[in-house]
């Protein structure tokens, strides 16, 4: 089936006084893997059971290819979700589970088996297939809930923190795995976390939430590297927030962004037009693939510098309280919007 | 390599301290239903072998097992609890469910009034029924003055009228257990099946039920253990043409003074509780493991 592109237009929730969605724009491509990204109670979970069905919006609509389902039952919908905590069936097998969605659409037989041992094989799990759901491990659990999400071939798939509950090596290669899953079968998928190492892994597009809203909607890079406010910045990572006037002189007005990493303790092979903090030493610690350096400057800010181990030379001898200076390119010198 | 040390009995004989002092906590529970339970079953078994005198005879047995009376009013028995688990079930199951569904705080104060009859005294509840049910009582009269019916409806003093009243006590303690069970199912694992395609129908019937089959089994046995025993409910609105066992045994003693044949009565209950109670367990070890 081809994937279908989803559109939220002006999508409101409120639950009692607390707005949990304010008008939420935004428009996912067909076949895209969309991530919302934000802290918890920034509505990104809300707005993804609105678009499964099961929270109700107050105003707005929601669009799947050409059709409103603002109104739609979420059995009619034809979207598969995968939960933080896998929702298995506990009183069903693993192959139950899996065959579970095709046979309330009353699949022959022989079709219903041979599809779900397929899913199976997908995720690595047809060895398992008779084990009973409580046998399994966590990472073994969420794949048989993948493997349930994907087996019936729905138009969209959602995905609602459903690794945050694993360990991080096994995080780590589920993301590998779910993405590789997205590409071989080219659903239209809009992931939810908190996350933003694993938004900024697996990611076409990462859209920003906060307070009920959608901060910033841009790829993987572009939020990383041209935050759009300072909440995106901080949000994305280690992120100092200067007064321009710091860095690029006296004459410069509102905020800027450098990225911790974007920062060279010397000058040399930089371009002609970069910029430099000097300020004094306040700690230092030795994270194995850089070094993390927390400068003090006249004006009392903070600047935190991570030095790549490669160009760390040096490092280990500074001692605190020495005067230390700071450089960045001006292209990794971001101005920031005044939210 | 430092060799490796030999089990320390100091830890052993702790670790049997801990278990002997949990197991010395159900000792206050085990003497009451020593006491109050095991040694009245033991007597009253005694006692179906004694006649008057006290001597050893199989006269009580023989006596009682070929009365038609002790039949009919076994089968009675039967046919009382199974119509009230019959409806309970009906009645429960759909209202368990709809608890459940609501919000907590709603389900809490709904269940206030499913339980507020539990403070009210059964005979107190039973003449209210009586009042009710009766030839010119409030059913009837309304069922007559809207016109559904012109003359009025046999509802009390009949098996109708017993089913009713047993169906309203039992009604609440079937309803907590079942509520419980699917209380406990998680609203993602319904959200699941609703996003792959269930119907509300399909839900409950594939998902619902399946996971809330402990506490129906549990509100069921309750029900029907306890309505075996009923005596006030078919005394007051049986009008002595309902008769179940407890009326039976009651006559016996209260009429013939006759503690043997009385006991006798007394056992095909037992037998039958003792054969549900290892029907459960037995059931439990087969479903035991999925849900472990």
């Amino acid at each position: 089936m081809a994937p279908v592109p989803i559109n939220f237009d002006r999508v409101r929730k409120a639950f009692g006084s607390y707005l949990a969605l304010d008008d939420v724009s935004l428009a996912v491509s067909a076949g895209e893997f969309l991530t919302l990204l934000g802290p918890s109670g920034s509505g990104k979970t809300t707005l993804l059971m609105a678009l499964a069905g099961f929270v109700r919006p107050d105003a707005g609509r929601i669009r799947l290819g050409e059709t409103d389902i603002t109104r739609l039952a979420p059995d009619k919908r034809d979207i598969g979700i995968v939960f933080q905590n896998y929702a298995l069936f506990p009183h069903m097998t693993v192959r139950g589970n899996v065959e579970y969605p095709l046979r309330l659409r009353k699949r022959p037989a022989d079709e219903i088996r041979r599809r779900a041992e397929a899913a199976l094989d997908r995720v690595q799990l047809l060895d398992l297939a008779d084990r009973d759901i409580a046998a399994l491990s966590g990472g073994q659990r969420q794949r048989v809930a993948l493997a349930r999400a994907i087996v019936y071939e729905p138009r969209v798939m959602l995905m609602d923190e459903p690794l945050s509950a694993l360990d991080k090596n096994l995080r780590e290669a589920m993301q590998y795995e779910i993405r590789r899953l997205h590409d071989d079968l080219g659903i239209t998928t809009i992931y939810v976390t908190h996350d933003q190492r694993e938004a900024l892994t697996m990611s076409d597009r990462i859209a920003v939430m906060d307070g009920g809203g959608i901060r910033q909607v841009d790829t993987p890079q572009a939020i990383y590297h041209h935050p759009a406010t300072r909440f995106v910045a901080e949000f994305m990572g280690e992120a100092n927030i200067l007064p321009a006037a710091a860095l690029l002189g006296p004459a410069a007005v509102g905020s800027v962004m450098v990225r911790s990493e974007s920062f060279h303790l010397a000058a040399d092979g930089l371009p002609a037009d970069a910029v430099s903090v000097e300020g004094r030493l306040k700690a230092k610690a030795f994270r194995s693939e850089n070094w993390l350096l927390t400068l003090v400057l006249p004006s009392g800010e903070s600047v935190a510098l991570s030095i790549p181990a490669t160009r760390a030379a040096g490092c280990a001898e500074i001692a605190p309280g020495a005067l230390v200076t700071a450089h960045a390119t001006a292209t990794s010198v971001h101005p920031l919007g005044a939210a | 390599m430092t060799p490796a040390l030999d089990a320390d009995p100091a830890l052993a004989r702790d670790a049997a301290h801990e278990r002997r002092f949990f197991l010395s906590l159900s000792l206050p529970a085990l003497a009451v239903v020593g006491l109050a339970a095991i040694l009245p079953i033991l007597w009253i078994l005694r006692q179906s072998f004694m006649n008057l005198g006290g001597e050893v005879t199989l006269a009580n047995w023989t006596k009682i097992l070929n009365s038609s009376l002790t039949w009919s009013s076994l089968q009675t028995t039967f046919v009382l609890s199974g119509l009230t688990l019959v409806i309970c079930i009906a009645l429960g199951t759909p209202l368990a469910l709809a608890l459940a569904s609501t919000t907590q705080r709603r389900a809490n104060l709904l269940l206030i009034f499913l339980l507020l009859p539990l403070w009210t005294s059964i005979l107190v509840r039973t003449y209210g029924w009586l009042v009710l049910l009766r030839r010119e009582g409030l059913v009837n009269a309304a069922l007559q003055n809207i016109g559904l019916t012109a003359e009025p409806l046999p509802l009390v003093y009949n098996t109708t009228g017993v089913v009713i009243g047993m169906v309203h006590y039992m009604l609440p303690l079937y309803v907590l257990p079942v509520y419980a069970a699917m209380r406990d199912i998680d609203g993602n694992v319904l959200r699941a099946a609703a996003s792959m395609g269930a119907s509300l129908g399909q839900a409950i019937r594939t998902v619902i039920l399946p996971l809330a089959q402990g506490g129906i089994l549990s509100g069921s046995i309750i029900v029907f253990v306890y309505t075996l025993g009923f005596f006030i409910t078919p005394a007051v609105l049986g009008g002595g043409k309902v008769n179940p066992i407890a009326i039976r045994i009651e006559r016996t003693i209260g009429g013939f003074q006759d503690w043997g044949g009385a006991s006798v009565l007394g056992v095909p209950l037992l037998v039958v509780v003792a054969l549900i109670g290892a029907a459960v367990l037995g059931l439990r070890r087969v479903a035991g493991p999925r849900h472990a």
